[in-house]
């Protein structure tokens, strides 16, 4: 036996009065726990979306919800592609690249995916009548970047995952996400059959740890005609030039297309940035609730445990224990109290994370390890220092008063 | 060797003085059996918790193979327990939530001894009192004798040179009494001192020596 043998049996022993006190901790860290995993993956989602899109400008349907960026074009509505050629018939200056999508849900083997159509860029530049030199040009202190046609040296794959940029894709090529492909449990050069449709897997595109995982992309009309939505979009992407967004591109877009929707990719962000700001102030303000309640209520349970335990104090010295065995046995209960409720807090934290994150901050959220050792050390540091008086006063007991014996 | 010397103790209670040993002296030489009698509030448990290192008293001295306890520092004092003197409390004091191997074990704990150790040390003093078949119970699924007996193996556990039991028999039947005074005798004839609190005259008469208490003062022995 060993100290902690003790102090284990007595925790079990009185679970329930520890009750509330612990359970005002161990929600506090869960709170806590979620709130930062979701704010990290929220934060760098936006990062990913600022960094990594191609695409500025986005034009919906009227009636397009704007949740977020990654499920903004999986929207029932559509409009004609034709706006694809207003577009580039247009006079507008800026515009660095457009691509138009229509996207549907499939299903395979039971689980729910998004087939989205693509234009590829060569059959894009070939079709539409290219004016002028401002379409494909790299973009000037914009920071996004794009691949100059006859330039584009990167791989296939890594372009389309960052950029959503292709250079060719045949009528009859697929590129799987990483979820996809493994839910198929095909690999690139395999073929596959989606919706009747033979297809043969061109690319297995990188994990990116949103919702494109679940995405397959093909050529655009193939998707078109497997919907029976036969020139239709739910979806333009534009490159636009941050100099011409700044000078009014989203205003001109409009008023081109009135019966569109058109917002900067910075609009749709934005509200996700406010989130993680108030996200961020209430796990500060949650720490603050914690310490202060949660960590009264633990000391409160401490001193009121020390009473109830002053005959079995005052037994254990009589038998020889001394002040510092009896300063260690409240202190490693309070250890060990602090570690459950660090690992359980941690645990409850990152499911409520998983679960509700994509439904909160609309990402996808992946449990954080890190996360662990913060979880401890608020439970350990909290119930170290609730219970550091307590278990002096039990240490400092007089045994023969402790034991009620005379 | 026990000693006492010019040992006073006064409770305040509401005010009140109560006068619960006065001006006691005495000697016990090692290896004997005394008993100690006296009409209940006359300072027995007193006595002997301060005997024990537990309790301080107002004046006057006690020794303990010729240290002063109370002079020591409370470590010190703890340690001298532990290595040398073993308590049975009039209502046993076990530790609720241990099994009754564990609460033999404690001592055993205390002492810096190792797990293999401690149970095969507390297992084997349990079979001496007739407990074997009882490790594993709780106190309260223990009867009254049977939990007088796991305080008696615990007392044993860090083979205390000396005794001090307060009333090991009150709560007990005869049969059952009388088992418990021949474990006494058995382990005086080990070579430990004792010092017994009997109520009991029948009791008392077994041990070698008997020192009467009244009204805090030793009247007789
Ligand atoms: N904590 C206390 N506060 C006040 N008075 C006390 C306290 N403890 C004991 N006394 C008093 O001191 C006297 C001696 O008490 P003690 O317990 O030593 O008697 P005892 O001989 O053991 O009695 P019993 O046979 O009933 O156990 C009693 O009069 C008791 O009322
Ligand atoms: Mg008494």
């Amino acid at each position: 036996m060993k100290l902690r043998t003790l102090v284990w049996r007595e925790i079990f022993e009185r679970k329930n009065q520890l009750g509330t006190s612990f359970l005002a901790i161990l929600l506090g860290i869960s709170v806590i726990v979620s709130i930062k995993n979701i704010t990290y993956y929220s934060e760098k989602a936006v990062a990913r979306e600022l960094d990594a899109l191609g695409a500025n400008i986005l034009i919906l349907p009227k009636s397009a919800s704007l949740q977020d960026y990654y499920s903004a074009d999986l929207q029932q509505e559509v409009f004609p592609e034709e706006y694809v050629g207003r577009l580039t018939n247009s006079d507008l200056q800026g515009l660095d690249n457009l691509s138009p999508k229509l996207s549907m849900p499939v299903e395979v083997n039971g689980k729910q995916f998004t087939l989205t159509g693509i234009l590829p860029k060569n059959e894009f530049q070939a079709k539409v009548a290219w004016q002028g030199a401002g379409i494909f040009a790299r973009p000037e202190g914009c920071g996004t970047v794009v691949a100059v046609p006859g330039q584009a040296a990167e791989p296939t794959k890594e372009t389309l995952s960052r950029k959503r940029v292709i250079e060719t894709i045949g009528e009859a090529e697929i590129l799987l996400g990483t979820d996809m492909a493994t839910s198929l449990n095909v690999a690139e050069g395999d073929s596959v059959s989606l919706l009747g449709t033979s297809f043969t897997i061109t690319a297995v595109l990188p994990q990116t740890g949103t919702i494109d995982d679940s995405r397959a992309f093909a050529h655009l009309h193939t998707v078109q005609r497997l919907a029976g939505q036969d020139s239709l979009l739910n979806a333009i992407e534009v490159v636009g030039c941050c100099n011409a967004i700044s000078g009014g591109l989203v205003q001109k877009i409009n008023k081109l297309l009135p019966d569109a929707k058109v917002v900067t990719i910075s609009q749709i962000v934005d509200t996700q940035i406010k989130t993680n700001r108030m996200m961020s102030r209430l796990s500060l303000l949650f720490l603050v609730i914690i310490v202060l309640v949660g960590g009264a209520s633990i000391a409160n349970y401490m001193f009121a445990n020390v009473f109830e335990r002053r005959r079995e104090i005052g037994t254990l010295m009589a038998l020889g224990a001394g002040s510092g065995v009896v300063l260690r046995l409240f202190l490693l209960k309070a250890l060990v109290l602090g570690v459950a409720g660090g690992l359980a807090g941690y645990v409850i934290g990152t499911i409520i994370a998983v679960v509700l994150g994509p439904r909160i901050a609309g990402v996808p959220v992946l449990p954080m390890p890190v996360l662990l050792l913060w979880a401890f050390g608020i439970g350990i540091a909290i119930l170290l220092a609730a219970s550091y008086f307590p278990a002096r006063r039990a240490a400092r007991l007089d045994p023969v008063s402790a034991l009620q014996e005379v | 060797m026990l000693k006492m010397h010019s040992v006073t103790k006064s409770y305040n209670h509401r005010g009140k003085r109560v006068l619960a040993l006065d001006d006691v002296t005495m000697e016990i030489t090692p290896g004997d059996f005394v008993s100690i009698v006296g009409p209940s509030g006359s300072g027995k448990s007193t006595f002997l918790l301060m005997l024990g290192g537990m309790l301080r008293p107002a004046e006057g001295k006690v020794f303990v193979d010729g240290e002063s306890l109370y002079d020591l520092n409370p470590e010190k004092r703890a340690a001298l327990r532990k290595e040398k003197i073993g308590f049975v409390f009039q209502t046993f004091n076990l530790i609720p939530y241990l099994t009754a191997l564990e609460n033999v074990q404690i001592p055993l704990l205390l002492a810096g001894i190792d797990g293999d150790e401690q149970r095969a040390k507390a297992a084997s003093l349990l079979e001496r009192l007739g407990l074997g078949d009882r490790l594993d119970h709780k106190p309260s699924e223990l009867s009254v004798g049977q939990q007088q007996r796991v305080a008696l193996a615990r007392m044993l556990a860090n083979d205390p040179a000396v005794v001090l039991a307060d009333e090991p028999t009150g709560n007990l039947d005869p049969d059952t009494g009388l088992a418990i005074l021949t474990f006494f005798e058995e382990i005086h004839r080990e070579g430990r001192t004792i010092v017994m609190v009997t109520h009991d005259h029948g009791a008392a008469s077994r041990a070698a020596r008997t020192l009467k208490l009244f009204e805090g003062k030793i009247v007789d022995g």
